[in-house]
């Protein structure tokens, strides 16, 4: 025998909220509904504690595969929701037993919800990651030739000189990283830089010198793209890309207990 | 399974980039829940390692734009 859990999407206005989960899936294929306490509702899911319980979900959190489509649809539950007006995106994996501590939890922590609801209103997150790639940056300086020497002292003159340079270059990338992450904070409301996604990989041809998410009014995403492109077209050794608009994943506020 | 999602969703994500915000993003509720925000947070930390491992096996020849996950789509 098995029992059920409630895992939450996302937190929204309870005016219209209806129409806006109607017809969608869940994680588990579920159809997603409602809890409503007041001028808010939660969009859950019932979901099978078998596969979504405690233990259940560390072991499947550890199975890429199983988050990834997890993930996906999570996603693609609050993204429909998104459409059509504010949200406030709760964290993957948040499973609660029943319906009633659901409620609690609106009840308990409606001010900071509904203050929350109101700043995300009429507003999008959008990615920029920027990337350096060490060939560009070392175009010029780094692929001199050593003459033909072919000694221990001069591998290792030059090896130094390439990794000065190496550091050199990632510096002033850097730099003008920060001045891409600023010019792009004038064009949001709200913005932050996350840790780099993929630190760990040293093999990799290219280094994420900016991974910055930034909250945007609906109307202005237009020019904060223009704007993205612009700094591209103005730095040749680093590419910029942009994400999104996301449900505004990164500015659903501090956690939350309850 | 995968023809349960649910949503059109017509935007290419990079799963690193979709993890990034759907696991480390989205308001953290604690108490009550069956997972803890510790043992999420230790999921996360693992999984950023596999995700990263896996998008540099997917990235293929260095210097060659693939659209792996992880890596940049164009």
């Amino acid at each position: 025998m098995s029992a059920d859990g409630v895992w939450v999407y996302a937190i929204i206005r309870g005016a219209g909220a209806e129409d806006r989960v109607s017809g969608l899936r869940g994680v588990a294929g579920e159809p997603v509904h409602l809890i409503v306490s007041d001028e808010l509702a939660a969009v859950v899911g019932v979901v099978d504690l078998d596969e979504y319980g405690q233990d259940a979900l560390r072991r499947n959190l550890e199975d890429l595969d199983w988050v990834a489509q997890k993930a996906r649809a999570h996603d693609a539950v609050i993204t429909a929701v998104a459409r059509s007006g504010s949200v406030i995106p709760v964290r993957m994996a948040t499973v609660y037993l029943d319906d009633g501590h659901v409620r609690t939890l609106l009840e308990n922590r409606r001010d900071d919800f509904e203050a929350t609801l109101s700043r995300l209103c009429g507003r999008a997150e959008l990615g920029v990651k920027v990337y350096a790639d060490p060939k560009q940056l070392l175009t010029a300086d780094s692929e001199q030739d050593d003459g033909g020497m072919r000694t221990g002292t001069a591998y290792l003159m030059r090896r130094r000189q390439q990794l000065a340079s190496h550091e050199e270059a990632y510096r002033a990338a850097a730099v003008e990283a920060d001045r891409i992450h600023t010019t792009l904070m004038r064009y949001a409301v709200d913005g932050r830089r996350k840790p780099p996604p993929d630190r760990s990989l040293s093999g990799r041809d290219e280094m994420t010198v900016l991974n910055g998410t930034y909250l945007v009014d609906s109307d202005a995403v237009g020019l904060f793209r223009e704007t993205v492109a612009a700094l591209g077209m103005s730095t040749g050794r680093l590419s910029l890309e942009t994400t999104g608009p996301w449900p505004p994943y990164s500015f659903a506020g501090e956690p939350v207990s309850e | 399974m995968t023809d349960v999602l649910p949503a059109q969703d017509d935007r290419r994500i990079a799963l690193v980039d979709l993890l990034d915000r759907v696991l480390a993003g989205g308001v953290v509720i604690s108490g009550e829940v069956v997972l803890s925000i510790a043992d999420v947070d230790l999921v996360v930390i693992s999984l950023r390692t596999l995700v990263s491992s896996v998008s540099s096996l997917m990235s293929g020849e260095p210097g060659v734009g693939g659209d792996g996950d992880g890596r940049r789509p164009h």
